[in-house]
């Protein structure tokens, strides 16, 4: 069976230089798909892509958004029937709560029934006749949800959900729009800067780097399994090594001139190794962080108990799991 | 759509634009170059003698406004007495009169037989009146009262959008109050004031009642200019409009360029220091009454014109108030189909090129900011070009374009019912234009996105969405292109035929005929609708 949605080497030529794609990606129905990626990767452009605000590059190199086997490439948004929740929620300040719910649900002779169960799933019920300049960040955020999902849309595409909470308020909403779509069943594609958002909320993480797809996995195989040296650096934190440091890590394995990459928490102190010198230590409570300077010059960070080592002490380290790239740097 | 068609749009209108507001004055410019008529505008002492008055009656102007203007902005926004709302609102009342309405209610109250003029003739048992209200002393009087408004109204906003802290910073430094306004303040508002000098200059130099009706024998480039197009001598008039033309433009650009760097009040935006109570019981009393005597000077003009329109003709000679007082004038007003249909003409003229000009604005603003066209600056430029030139000028260069026939961009259009609404037209371009304009450009792209993405096509988008969210800018900007419809008369005088007679041509007419109190009543109508139309479009 073909996938939910398929996009299918979709491509958008901003200006000669700046190029998104061409990406290629399946997404199963009801699954959480994170575009994760710095700014500037074209994550926004790919989510604008699928909503239908930008249109990909015509004369047919553009590729194809396809929808339960049925083609939508150049389908309007407004008959494509995606639900969209905007950066800044764009609820419309001029309608209260219940006419931004009812927007979607034009002749549908349910209207109030509908917009009174969509503001119900996302905890609103009651909120109809309020104005949505007197709703907090989190409520308003709630609203834009229940707007995009009144319509019952296809698919939900989501641009920075969690962007505009205060960081006490975004754990905790994570889960709660985890729990949301899930109960929903949706179908659900989401855009974000932020790697511990992509890891928690998404089923799987597709990364982006300068409008290429990068990986795209489960959260455990990009940071564990990394396709090239960007994931592995933009995903977790992160060793690089090259040269003799590298192979002082790899024992007897030589990794040859392409860089190898070692987790923090991979390595250890031991009683020989990698030579090299504490520079500074990072107490946060349960570990330490240690900076390492090897006699090669290379610093390094390595995860610890909080009393392995002292500033100043001369310490050999050893990596317990090595992550290499099949070709040179990808 | 598609980017070509919006191009293509964009090219269209940009095209509509340039014929409309560009076209005209190439024609003035290219009738002007005759040798006869350039030799007689440098020969004639007049001439230039009518063109220096324009500048510096101007010039005066924008020092007399900005003498009453800034010091009761400051009064108002910085002190607290009694009454300080009421007349703080009141002081802004000067804007509802059109300009024609505020000279004949000036020449009921101060002309040498209005009302103070015929009071202190009686007190001191004068034979004649004590005082012609003519020549440049008259114009300037008017223009200082109706014009000080905008250095009133510019100068509150800049000071409303203040940060207390500066102030605080600079006492905190050891600057002293006087130190304070002249190093800190003054450049902070600069912007707002060379606004309003700009705006009061260019009001100034285009303005036509005041000249007309106080002139006497003092001309100004705009009354000139219309007597010579009324005397026949073309080539002659299209000399003058270019001359006034020029000095519009280098009097803006000079003006331009005194401007400052708008950054410097973007960046104090905390909050407005608030308004200190005058302690000392004494200055308080003296504010208030001041305050309060300043009001009713203000308010006179219009309470003038208010009892003025209530004396039935031929009922009021030598006393010094009316005798007898009664609705006769407005019952012949709106029960005679003859001075009916000014008014009708007036409303319908105002409408249609109101909503032409909001039409235009609405698809500039939309080509301009969301489709980002190729020639959005050239539209930009075409709409804001009728603002940097008097109305005079228009009024002329479309009376020239539109009386010959050499289609397809000239038509006989002088004489037709279309010439008035257009003239109007161009004139409201740049109200609504701004206005559309940076209402676009605060609106959030994202909110018609939101609405495409429900389902919303494009004209449900327009209806529900953006529409709703533009009517503040939209209403202001209708509204005054609306009432200065109204109230024009420097176009209706040069284009009206009987048959489209608008209400200023109505009230100069009954004025020949000194049926005052008539043209006194169709003043109150016009500053009653003006009032209105001005108190809904500032709604929120």
């Amino acid at each position: 069976m073909s996938a939910f949605l398929q996009v299918q080497a979709i491509k958008k030529q901003w200006s000669h230089d700046v190029t998104v794609g061409p990406i290629t990606l399946d997404i199963a129905r009801g699954e959480i798909v994170a575009l994760l990626g710095p700014s500037g990767s074209g994550k926004t452009t790919m989510l604008r892509l699928l909503a239908g605000f930008e249109t990909p590059d015509a004369d047919g190199g553009g590729g194809r958004i396809v929808v339960e086997g049925e083609d939508v490439t150049s389908r309007p948004p407004a008959r494509r029937r995606f639900g969209m929740v905007f950066q800044h929620y764009a609820l419309f300040p001029h309608l209260d709560v219940g006419e931004n719910v009812a927007f979607g649900l034009r002749g549908d002779p349910d209207v109030g029934r509908k917009t009174s169960e969509a503001l119900r799933l996302v905890d609103l019920a009651g909120f109809e006749r309020r104005k949505v300049q007197e709703l907090s960040g989190g409520q308003q955020q709630r609203v834009a949800l229940a707007r995009a999902l009144a319509p019952e849309p296809r698919v939900l595409l989501l641009d920075e959900p969690l962007s505009n909470l205060d960081p006490a308020l975004r754990e905790r909403t994570r889960r709660e729009l985890r729990q949301l779509i899930k109960r929903v069943g949706i179908t659900t594609v989401f855009v974000t800067h932020e790697q511990e958002e992509a890891f928690d909320l998404g089923d799987r993480v597709a990364v982006l780097s300068a409008g290429r797809l990068e990986q795209a996995g489960p959260p455990d195989e990009l940071y564990e399994r990394p396709a090239s040296l960007f994931v592995a650096t933009f995903v977790g934190r992160a060793n690089v090594f090259r040269g003799p440091a590298a192979r002082a890590l790899c024992g007897g394995a030589d990794p040859g001139d392409s860089p190898i990459v070692v987790r923090p928490e991979r390595l250890r102190f031991a009683d020989a190794g990698l030579a090299g010198v504490v520079r500074e230590r990072r107490y946060t409570g349960a570990t330490a962080f240690y900076l390492v300077e090897s006699d090669g010059g290379e610093r390094f960070e390595v995860l610890a108990e909080p009393d392995a080592a002292q500033v100043g002490d001369r310490v050999y380290v050893q990596a317990e799991r090595v992550i290499r790239f099949t070709e040179n740097g990808r | 759509m598609s980017r070509r068609t919006a191009q293509i749009l964009g090219v269209g209108l940009a095209l509509l634009l340039a014929w409309l507001v560009l076209f005209p004055i190439l024609v003035v410019a290219g009738d002007a170059a005759d040798r006869t008529a350039l030799s007689a505008f440098f020969g004639r002492g007049g001439e230039w003698a009518a063109l220096w008055a324009s500048v510096w009656i101007s010039l005066v102007s924008v020092a007399l406004a900005a003498a009453i203007g800034v010091p009761l902005a400051f009064l108002f926004e910085w002190f607290d007495f009694p009454g300080r709302k009421t007349l703080g609102s009141l002081v802004a009342l000067p804007v509802v009169l059109p300009p024609l309405v505020g000279v004949i209610a000036f020449l009921f109250l101060y002309g040498e037989s209005g009302f103070i003029a015929r009071a202190v003739q009686r007190l001191f048992g004068m034979q004649e009146a004590p005082w012609r209200l003519q020549g440049p002393a008259a114009i300037l009087l008017v223009h200082a009262y109706s014009m000080y408004v905008y250095f009133y109204l510019f100068t509150r906003a800049g000071l409303a959008k203040l940060d207390v802290s500066m102030l605080e910073a600079s006492e905190a430094l050891g600057a002293d109050r006087w130190t304070t306004i002249r190093r800190v303040v003054l450049p902070l508002v600069r912007p707002s004031l060379v606004g309003a000098a700009i705006l009061t200059f260019m009001t100034s130099l285009g303005s036509f009642s005041a000249p007309y009706i106080f002139g006497g024998g003092f001309r100004v480039m705009t009354t000139q200019i219309v007597a010579t197009k009324l005397n026949g001598d073309l080539p002659l008039a299209m000399v003058e409009t270019l001359a006034l033309a020029v000095v519009a433009v280098a009097g803006l650009l000079l003006l331009r360029r005194t401007e400052g760097d708008d950054i410097l009040v973007a960046l104090g935006k905390g909050i407005a220091p608030r308004p200190r109570p005058i302690r000392r019981a004494g200055v308080r009393a003296l504010a208030t009454a001041a305050g309060w005597g300043l009001a009713v000077l203000l308010l006179l003009p219009h309470l003038t014109l208010a009892l003025v329109s209530l004396v039935p003709y031929g009922a009021w000679t030598t006393q010094i108030l009316p005798p007898v007082l009664s609705f006769e004038n407005y019952r012949r007003l709106f029960s005679e189909a003859e001075r009916l249909r000014p008014l009708a003409n007036s409303l319908w003229m105002a409408a249609v090129s109101t909503a032409m000009a909001v039409a235009l604005g609405l698809a500039a603003g939309w080509l301009i900011v969301r489709r980002r066209v190729a020639v959005r600056r050239a539209i930009e430029w075409l709409l804001a070009l009728p603002w940097a030139l008097p109305g005079t000028v228009f009024a002329i260069a479309l009376a020239m374009t539109f009386s010959v026939h050499a289609p397809p961009l000239r038509w006989v259009l002088v004489g037709t019912a279309a010439i008035l609404p257009l003239a109007y037209l161009v004139r409201a371009l740049p109200l609504t234009g701004r206005a559309l304009l940076a209402g676009y450009r605060q609106l959030d792209p994202a909110l018609e996105e939101a609405a495409a993405s429900l389902g919303a096509g494009r004209w449900r988008t327009l209806a529900r969405v953006t529409l709703p969210q533009l009517r503040p800018g939209l209403a202001a900007g209708a509204s005054l292109a609306f009432v200065a419809a109204l109230g024009d008369i420097v176009a209706s005088i040069v284009l009206y035929t009987y048959e489209t007679r608008p209400i200023s041509i109505e009230i100069l007419s009954s004025l020949r005929l000194s049926e005052t109190g008539v043209a006194a009543a169709f003043g109150v109508v016009l500053m009653v609708v003006s009032a209105l139309v001005l108190g809904i479009g500032a709604r929120r």
